[in-house]
């Protein structure tokens, strides 16, 4: 490992924890701006006094602003994100590790079905630029990207759940590989369409450089220049951007959860919000934006690692 | 930029030729006719609610089939136009707006104010899709068409923010500002009337699919009950087609299709768009780092 390339990851993983400090004072601030009283939204005004005292307590309601930012920032860095005002032995932590892995696993089966669809679909557009092959390929990747996650899940459940009585009905307790078949389908569909147009127009490009020109001229066979000297470069954009998608698959989740009736992440956060649990709404969220600050300081790291030109720049503009 | 009359035509009728620029003008044209004459296309009205006839399926009587309360989907999803474009374009204005200040600002000026207003960028831009609209809908409660408004908005800017950025920081090379300068010019004459009209054609195409961005997640935040209680709206229509959805598949597949035909004739307009005003982006090409820059 050389020099350049141990600054330039030092600089971006410390960039990256500087933006989570700063999406964690963003959640503070605005959880702080609720108008009126959090403690009569959570209790409502009926409640006993002697309640809503003891949750003014734990909210922490009482302290000035820079002390309850300071607990805030605490419980943070300790790892415990806060604990539960109805039962303090509860922290938000153990909640959201509970349900972390159904979210994982169904993002990144979500990314590699994405990704198995896209790139045959975008290479094979190139490859058939401008005829009727083309033109199709176009015309499914912008059905794609414009159905919303919400309308295709239960159009896939009336489909599959009724005719095909293979796949689990959705519930808490359908999980398992088969259970996984429509929500990663689901989740997938936007993100293999926004994938399939990059790859086709990266791939464009690049079979129209010299060097494609200069492998044809040396008589190599067609699919060593297409597979080995064209996709190898042209992927390389492609997968620069699959960080920042990953984004609209952590927010997809949240929805797809709902359709689905899958425990999750998003299920976890929806929950929460109904119960006004602060803590957790406010646990959830950060966890949610750190995981997406992690993706895409992964995909920078492995960008600069493969372009040495990208590490003098190197991620922050 | 703007070209003699000529030149004007000349553009004109290669617009006219787009097919992507064509459906999606006539499609997004006619979303807001139909928004604008919702009370008079409605064979209902609005409030009409007949609890004799919940969920019931399309029929002579209701086209499109009945609600949970009993009130017509076809009315609903004529309204429903309004709410999503209200929420569409007021959302993208503000956002809009915002972005172009801080944006341009950041690129001008430089120095410290760039860094601090590019850190804050970052921050936002680090919630993916509609999370911080969620926690913004939390905070506010019983959230109304203006809070969807203000949480989209309050998530948007920062991606025209930075696209603005990096427009002025390529135009500040060019000669002819740099000319301005060399003349004298005061600063402010030169954002507003040297810089900032070039940057019209990429800002144009971020907006119109800002605006079916927007659609979407209004109709996302509405489908997870998170969305404006106090008009109808798409978003909530589908929820509860998907709660009821063996029994009423009508009550999902209707709403659906509005939300596709809008967001798929908005962002072909874009796509249109793009190619007419902002060449290097043709066709989505991921140049290197677009998206961050």
């Amino acid at each position: 490992m050389n020099d350049s390339l141990l600054q330039f990851l030092v600089r971006r993983a410390l960039s990256s924890v500087g933006v989570v400090f700063g999406v964690a004072t963003l959640v503070f601030v605005t959880v702080r701006a609720v108008p009126g009283d959090p403690v009569e939204s959570i209790l409502g005004e009926q409640a006993l006094d002697v309640d809503k005292a003891g949750l003014r307590e734990c909210l922490r309601l009482d302290e000035p602003l820079w002390r309850q930012y300071l607990l805030f920032l605490r419980d943070l860095v300790d790892g415990t994100l806060g604990r539960f005002c109805d039962d303090p032995s509860r922290t938000v932590r153990a909640e959201i590790v509970w349900n972390l892995w159904p979210t994982i696993e169904l993002a990144l089966w979500s990314l590699l079905l994405a990704l198995l669809i896209a790139v045959p679909l975008g290479v094979l557009a190139a490859l058939r630029h401008r005829t009727w092959i083309d033109v199709a390929a176009l015309l499914v990747a912008m059905l794609g990207v414009s159905i919303p996650n919400f309308w295709l899940g239960p159009m896939l459940l009336i489909l599959f759940s009724i005719t095909i009585t293979a796949l689990p009905a959705p519930g808490a307790g359908a999980l398992g590989f088969s259970a996984l078949v429509l929500p990663v389908l689901t989740l997938s569909t936007a993100l293999a369409a926004k994938l399939a147009r990059m790859t086709r127009a990266s791939m464009l490009d690049v079979l129209g450089q010299p060097y494609i020109q200069a492998a044809r001229a040396r008589g190599l066979r067609e699919r060593v220049v297409v597979f080995r000297h064209a996709l190898r470069n042209a992927l390389t954009p492609v997968l620069s951007v699959l960080g920042l998608q990953l984004g609209s698959l952590l927010a997809g989740a949240i929805i797809v959860e709902k359709v689905f009736a899958r425990p999750g992440l998003g299920t976890l956060l929806l929950s929460a919000i109904e119960m006004r649990n602060f803590a957790l709404v406010q646990g959830c969220v950060i966890v949610i934006a750190a995981f997406y600050v992690l993706a895409n300081l992964l995909t920078d790291i492995a960008y600069g690692i493969a372009d040495p030109r990208l590490r003098q720049s190197g991620g922050d503009p | 930029m703007i070209g003699n009359r000529a030149g004007l035509d000349a553009r004109w009728r290669s617009f006219a030729r787009d097919p992507f620029l064509v459906t999606g003008g006539g499609v997004t044209l006619g979303l807001f006719l139909v928004a604008l004459l919702a009370p008079w296309l409605a064979p209902w009205d609005v409030d009409h609610v007949d609890v004799r006839r919940q969920l019931e399926g399309p029929s002579t009587n209701h086209w499109f089939g009945t609600d949970e309360s009993g009130r017509d989907l076809c009315t609903l999803v004529l309204f429903g136009a309004r709410t999503a474009l209200l929420v569409g374009s007021l959302s993208v204005l503000v956002s809009l707006s915002v972005g172009v200040a801080v944006g341009g600002i950041a690129g001008f000026r430089g120095g410290r104010v760039d860094e601090l207003f590019m850190r804050l960028t970052d921050v936002v831009l680090a919630f993916p899709g509609i999370l911080l609209a969620i926690l913004i809908i939390f905070v506010t409660q019983a959230p109304s068409l203006w809070s969807v408004v203000l949480a989209l908005s309050v998530t948007g800017w920062a991606g025209y923010a930075r696209i603005l950025r990096a427009e002025v920081l390529a135009l500040r090379q060019r000669d002819f500002v740099e000319a301005a300068f060399a003349l004298g010019l005061p600063p402010v004459r030169i954002f507003t009337v040297h810089l900032l009209p070039n940057t019209f054609g990429p800002m144009m195409v971020q907006a119109t699919f800002g605006v079916a961005g927007a659609i979407l997640a209004e109709a996302s935040l509405s489908f997870l009950g998170l969305g404006p209680q106090d008009v109808p709206s798409w978003g909530a229509l589908l929820d509860q087609g998907a709660t009821y959805f063996l029994l009423t598949p009508h009550l999902a597949i209707f709403p659906g299709i509005a939300i596709m035909v809008t967001v798929l004739g908005i962002n072909l307009l874009g796509d249109g768009l793009r190619d007419a005003l902002d060449p290097r982006l043709r066709h989505g090409a991921p140049t290197r780092r677009a998206t961050r820059t």
